[in-house]
């Protein structure tokens, strides 16, 4: 670890003025279960550490109109997953519950979980997140990497196992900076992004914006007159414990009628981004969820998949997660262990 | 004074031996104040970090810690290796930096100037032919043996080929078959290391080492003293397995550089480094045809394995051990080894025989599927008779005994089926597999000093260590059975080399080792107390017996007097006994060679591959169980380990740059609660067992769960997963290759 200074703000528009506009100089601090390991194993090395646990505003879980959610950013995990206000989004519990780990659930935060650094070990390892240039992951052991959107350099895969559910339900980003007075609210998808480069990172932040809040859609009359929304997360995980999924899904569909009238599917841990699948969205509309369709839907999500050289197996474990997050999400036996 | 009987009480008479009781030292190691060598911390010291190869082959150009000496509180850098030196291993220490703290420590590694010209790399350890084609291979022994022998005039290796193909086309049943078995790490949770004082010409070690007795030499040699002035001390240690038994190159740096700068210096394996150096079992990878009679008793085995143990010495898995356990009349077995560029393997607990259980014991059980037949029957079968034994270790007797206790506990008859034959639940499948190991367990030197103090106090003076398996209850029940005490009341002193001299743990040998001497010292107090006592009420001392905090003649109360007033005819000074038991010596408190039947339940998901355990059963003899709940214990968490082994641990290697993958907690998979399922224990002591002895048990009950579990996956797909651990992607690979 590399010596550094520590601040703690205690507004949103303190924590602007002590990040840095150049990449790397800081990092901002919340739950630090992965900012800390990467500190210590100087694959980060900031001049300057933001701690933002301090900031109220960005710790509150409140109801807006027309039942809006939003969710500070470093809010904790088991906080969230306690939350009566979380209860109408199933996926989002889910995906909490999957983590499996009372520590990485009490000390970690929303935002923190969302924009945690890909756990590729050529990039933990020191080499970079697209070390040398993709190869070393293309030519080199990459049972745990992508099998979507991997043609370019970047073959990690995305780590967050939230941000699949947050996208699934249309969530949106309140992020600001980085002047004082820059705010802006972004669909969560847009905070992910595959880089090209060494010099980008994994999310569109600059160094110097601080994502505040995340804001889960309500239930608008409206909305609610089109059929009930419900969704749901499966991982398949190799273990019981804390371990990162070898695939997971997250699926929100509104169902009227017993028909499928909206769809998304989103893929986790597939991809270097969260994986929107409009493919095995588009097959559900219009129809009531079986097994057989939601197989075809996780048929679709993989059907361009491009595995590496030792991951083919991960084509099948998302087909499966797909088809057992719709399932789920329908309210039908998942089926597995 | 009589003469000293050397036994154990009956089951009936015993008041300690064998009663279930709580860990001594187990609300220390709740409340956190049992200290662990991590957990030592010396006013002023200073910490250690070094410099590790992040290649994995490669020489040094050149090595300059200079810059580091310039990094805020850095105190000294040291080099460990110097340019021009090849290093065959990610992860060997190049230098290292000592510092007023961790992060300056870390800073200072960082800023090390290291130039390297990289050499090719190989680790593909399960793959003879690329390992042939690098030359990186050597013999690792063999043997062939048949019932027939070859002529004067026979070349040996012709004769074998024709014999072994004549058998083979003679059985009723072959099987071929690939099976393998990943390297693994220790993963110590206390990594290796030490803190480390230099005192008045003295030197004071706080190592985490299975070996308290044995390592002072080793520091004294290396650095020019004699071993009276070393001094070794540790209370308890986060986990060893083998892996811990010297000083190893860290821990003489450490005290080097306390020589140098004067002060305290700790040293502990950054936690890679400790997955990377501190040790790793050998892989193995077998073939093997083997054919049976038609009752389904292998009659003639016929294999080569192939496996890795790093770098140094490459011996990989021994041929001794292959097949495991089972013994067939006619059998060929060679071994090759190959080099790879990871650090040198240490022993892991049963050094080769998990990995021996895993590759054959599988063969054994497709033998079962291919005829059709029970696992269960098959195995049974090829146990032989006592008098014409199928098997080496454990009697066939004792097996079969144990085999119907486990199939019983696992419900057997119930839940078993042929081979991919079972009821599906949607795309879940379940099955059972069992195995079986054996292993020796002999006692190892150990002498005591045991004080009987004339106000009733009774301590023990003993260089062993207590690697967290409950070698201090283990001692406390053994003195509170000699003198009629609750064993709470025993008073410990262990952990530290200035003590009498105990054998390292390694080999399941500590618990006989340390019950002959305490036993012997007990006895022996015992006796002495027993004399004066007898005089005192004017009995025969041969009459007399300690038992509920009294001395009394043997059954009657009336006559006694208490243990303290006892004590007190002792006289002013402490009685002191020494004990001592000298390895290999024929004794009849304890013994060595013991067997065990493990079975497991799993269900497997088709579609993922993933497999969870619902049941284990360890059935396990031991000899005399002196702590029955410190024993069930010790299988828990063998087996536990033998989960991980089997369903999750594996070290990962790159194969195009070498670098250890996975060498972090969060990478390296381990069996968490929620994989383990129910484990069920069976304490196998039926008197014929219990009559032998103390025989030691930390080895045994974590050779088994491999093949145990592996043949259970096979029962529920009908198909094997060849090589262990079995992760989702080779039980999908595996299906795959079968449809």
């Amino acid at each position: 670890m590399k010596n550094f200074s520590f601040a703690a703000p205690r507004t949103e528009a303190e924590v602007l003025s002590v990040l840095s506009a150049t990449p790397g100089e800081t990092e901002i601090l919340a739950g630090g279960t992965d900012l800390v390991g990467l500190l210590s194993q100087m694959i980060l090395a900031p001049q300057r550490v933001v701690n933002i646990l301090d900031v109220p505003s960005l710790k509150d879980i409140e109801l807006l109109d027309g039942g809006v959610v939003s969710i500070g950013s470093a809010v904790t995990l088991d906080v969230l997953l306690a939350h009566p206000y979380l209860n109408p989004y199933p996926a989002i519990q889910q995906a909490i519950d999957g983590i499996a780990s009372l520590q990485l659930q009490c000390q970690g935060t929303l935002g923190g979980e969302m924009l945690q650094r890909p756990q590729c070990w050529f990039f933990r390892d020191g080499r970079g997140l697209l070390a040398g240039g993709g190869k070393l992951a293309a030519e080199g052991d990459n049972r745990f990497h992508a099998i979507l959107g991997n043609q370019g350099a970047a073959k990690f895969v995305s780590a967050s196992r939230i941000a699949p559910a947050l996208i699934a339900l249309g969530a949106t980003a309140r992020v600001i900076g980085p002047g004082d007075e820059d705010e802006k609210i972004i669909p969560v998808a847009d905070l992910f992004r595959t880089p090209r480069h060494e010099g980008e990172r994994e999310n569109t932040l600059l160094p110097n914006q601080l994502l505040t809040h995340i804001l889960l859609p309500g239930y608008k009359p409206e909305a609610q007159a089109r059929g009930i929304l419900s969704s749901a997360t499966y991982d398949v995980r190799h273990g019981a414990g804390p371990d990162f999924p070898l695939a997971s899904a997250a699926a929100a569909l509104r169902i009227d009628g017993g028909v499928v009238r909206e769809a998304r599917v989103v893929l986790g841990q597939v991809a270097p981004t969260p994986w929107v699948s409009t493919e095995a969205a588009d097959m559900l509309v219009g129809w009531s969820v079986n097994e057989t369709l939601a197989e075809a839907a996780g048929a679709a999500a993989v059907a361009q998949a491009t595995p590496l050289s030792n991951n083919e197996y991960k084509v099948q474990l998302a087909k499966v997660a797909v088809k057992r997050a719709i399932l789920r999400a329908a309210g039908l036996e998942t089926g597995g262990l | 004074m009589a003469e000293v009987v050397l036994s154990w009480p009956t089951k009936d008479k015993a008041t300690a031996i064998g009663k279930r009781v709580k860990r001594l030292d187990g609300p220390e190691k709740s409340n956190g104040t049992a200290k662990y060598t991590y957990d030592i911390n010396l006013k002023n010291q200073l910490i250690a970090v070094a410099l590790g190869c992040p290649h994995a082959h490669c020489k040094i150009k050149s090595l300059d810690v200079a810059p580091a000496l310039k990094v805020p509180g850095v105190v000294h850098a040291e080099p460990l290796r110097k340019s021009g030196d090849e290093i065959e291993w990610q992860g060997e220490m190049l230098a290292v930096i000592a510092a007023e703290t961790e992060a300056a420590a870390r800073e200072g590694v960082a800023a090390i100037a290291v130039e390297y010209e990289l050499l090719p790399v190989f680790v593909e350890e399960d793959n003879l032919a690329a390992a042939e084609k690098a030359g990186r291979t050597s013999k690792g022994g063999g043997k062939v043996q048949t019932e027939k022998e070859p002529g004067d005039n026979d070349d040996e290796d012709e004769f074998a080929d024709k014999e072994i193909a004549r058998l083979l086309k003679e059985a009723a049943y072959t099987v071929e078959g690939h099976y393998g078995i990943d390297p693994i790490t220790h993963c110590c949770l206390e990594p290796h290391g030490s803190t480390v004082e230099w005192k008045d010409g003295k030197l004071m070690v706080h190592l985490s080492t299975q070996n308290v007795s044995g390592t002072d030499d080793g520091f004294a040699k290396d650095l020019n003293i004699t071993a009276d002035d070393v001094t070794v001390h540790c209370d308890y240690i986060g986990g060893g397995f083998g892996s811990k038994f010297a000083p190893d190159y860290w821990g003489i740096a450490a005290a080097r550089i306390s020589k140098a700068t004067g002060r305290p210096v700790k040293f502990m394996l950054q936690r890679d480094q400790e997955l990377k150096l501190g040790g790793s079992r050998p892989s193995g990878y077998l073939h093997v045809k083997l054919g049976a009679n038609k009752d389904g008793v292998v009659t003639v085995w016929d294999s080569q394995h192939h496996g890795s143990a790093g770098a140094t010495n490459p011996g990989g898995i021994s041929h001794t051990v292959i097949p495991y356990v089972f013994t067939p009349k006619n059998y060929r077995r060679l071994a090759t080894n190959i080099k790879t560029n990871h650090a040198q393997a240490r022993a892991w607990r049963a050094p080769n025989h998990p990995q021996a259980c895993a590759m054959t014991q599988t063969a054994l059980d497709d033998l079962a599927m291919k005829m059709g037949a029970d696992s269960l029957d098959i195995f049974l079968k090829n146990l032989g008779t006592d008098d014409a034994p199928g098997v080496s270790g454990a009697k066939p007797s004792v097996y079969k005994a144990e085999m119907e206790i486990g199939a019983e506990l696992i419900g057997w008859k119930k839940l078993w089926h042929p081979h991919g034959k079972g009821a599906a639940k949607g795309s879940v499948v379940e099955g059972l597999g069992l195995a079986i190991h054996t292993w020796g367990g002999g006692a190892n030197q150990s002498s005591c000093t045991v004080r009987v103090h004339p106000d009733g106090g009774v301590e023990t003076f003993c260089g062993t260590q207590d690697l967290g398996v409950g070698t201090r209850t283990v001692l406390a029940l053994v003195l509170a059975e000699c003198f009629g005490l609750p064993y709470e009341a025993i008073k410990l002193t262990i952990g530290n080399s200035k003590l009498p001299i105990s054998g390292p743990s390694g080999g399941s040998t500590t618990v006989g080792g340390i019950c002959e001497s305490h036993r012997r010292a007990g006895l022996d107090a015992f006796a002495q107390i027993a004399a004066l006592v007898g005089k005192k009420l004017a009995v025969d001392p041969a009459t007399l017996e300690a038992v509920g905090g009294r001395v009394q003649v043997i059954g009657n109360p009336a006559k006694s007097v208490s243990w303290k007033e006892a004590c007190t005819l002792i006289g002013m000074k402490p009685l002191e006994v020494k004990g001592n038991y000298d390895r290999g010596t024929k004794s009849p408190l304890s013994n060595s060679q013991v067997g065990g039947v493990q079975f497991a339940h799993v269900a497997v998901d088709k579609e993922t591959g993933v497999i969870k355990l619902k049941k284990f059963v360890a059935v396990q003899d031991m000899g005399l169980v002196v702590a029955p709940q410190q024993a069930e214990s010790q299988i828990y968490g063998s087996v536990i380990m033998g989960i991980a082994y089997s369903l999750f641990e594996q070290r990962l290697t790159d194969p195009k740059t070498g670098a250890i993958l996975n060498a972090e907690l969060k990478d390296y998979k381990l069996a968490r609660i929620g994989d383990i399922g129910e484990i069920v224990v069976n304490l196998y002591e039926p008197e014929s067992e219990r009559s032998r002895g103390v025989i030691g048990l930390g080895e045994p009950p974590v050779i088994a769960p491999g093949a145990a579990i592996s043949n259970a996956v096979c029962n529920a797909l009908g198909v094997r997963v060849p090589t262990l651990p079995m992760t989702p992607q080779r039980v999908l690979a595996a299906l795959k290759a079968k449809a």
